[in-house]
């Protein structure tokens, strides 16, 4: 089993390292290729939405294992200003910034397990998991 | 800075993207095109995408745009060569790009700009 990695997110180029290292991840644990490609997108979206909207974070990759299967998780932690209303915010359309309001929404459908924690004014903190 | 280069073919801009873009880029190559565009009267715009592992949403807005400035300018954009895996990807993520016109592949992606611009097609089967 690989261990843990933990990458900052500061600027933009870190979005395209976040998905090249879960792309990475995600073939050694022989996702396939729609597989890997909806979870590498998820997580553009969220480490996009922790550099904008949370002012820079980071993204954390861990392998799981559950009984025989084997899945990635990407936990996204920011000390942004935290979101008010998640109900609203993952509402395809809703969008305070420069986005399609697709982000949040999107990223949900495109992997098996979503969970997010957010405090206003503390940040925000999203960890999405994918099973091959 | 780091570009993509837009090659220009008779009245078409021809771009390969096959780097894996952070958003910069991609908002580079959008005004990069639309530059291009009205400087040479260009009525045409080929989007090969067959290299691209990855459309999020900023990227696929990157699209739109493009394909909505190239109309205002007169010029049709076709994108061509969307690996399956992306598709399937950006019709969960929600992202259906309507108003880009696609095509399999860039021998199709021309005959359909020939079409748009009402140029002679040769048959290729």
């Amino acid at each position: 089993m690989g261990e843990p990695e933990v990458i900052t997110i500061a600027q933009e180029a870190d979005v395209v390292v976040v998905r090249q290292r879960v792309r990475v991840r995600s073939g050694e644990l022989r996702f396939g290729l729609v597989d890997q490609t909806k979870l590498v997108t998820a997580a553009s979206e969220l480490a996009r939405n922790a550099l904008i909207y949370g002012g820079g974070g980071e993204a954390k990759i861990e392998e799981l294992t559950s009984g025989s299967k084997r899945g990635l998780r990407v936990t996204f932690t920011d000390r942004g200003p935290g979101i008010p209303n998640i109900a609203e915010a993952m509402r395809d359309g809703f969008t305070t910034g420069v986005g399609l309001g697709l982000g949040l929404g999107g990223a949900k459908r495109l992997v098996n397990e979503f969970e997010i924690e957010s405090a206003v004014g503390r940040g925000t903190r999203i960890a999405i998991t994918r099973w091959a | 800075m780091e570009r993509i280069p837009i090659l220009k073919m008779g009245r078409c801009l021809l771009v390969t993207i096959q780097v894996d873009m952070d958003d910069r880029l991609a908002t580079t190559l959008q005004d990069d095109l639309t530059e291009r565009i009205a400087s040479t009267g260009a009525r045409g715009v080929l989007i090969d995408i067959s290299s691209v592992e990855l459309v999020d949403s900023f990227i696929g807005r990157m699209l739109a745009n493009v394909a909505a400035m190239a109309r205002v300018l007169d010029a049709t954009t076709v994108v061509v060569g969307m690996q399956p895996a992306v598709a399937i990807t950006l019709v969960e993520l929600g992202l259906e790009l309507p108003g880009i016109r696609t095509a399999l592949n860039v021998e199709r992606g021309m005959r359909l700009l020939r079409e748009a611009l009402g140029e002679p097609t040769v048959s290729d089967g």
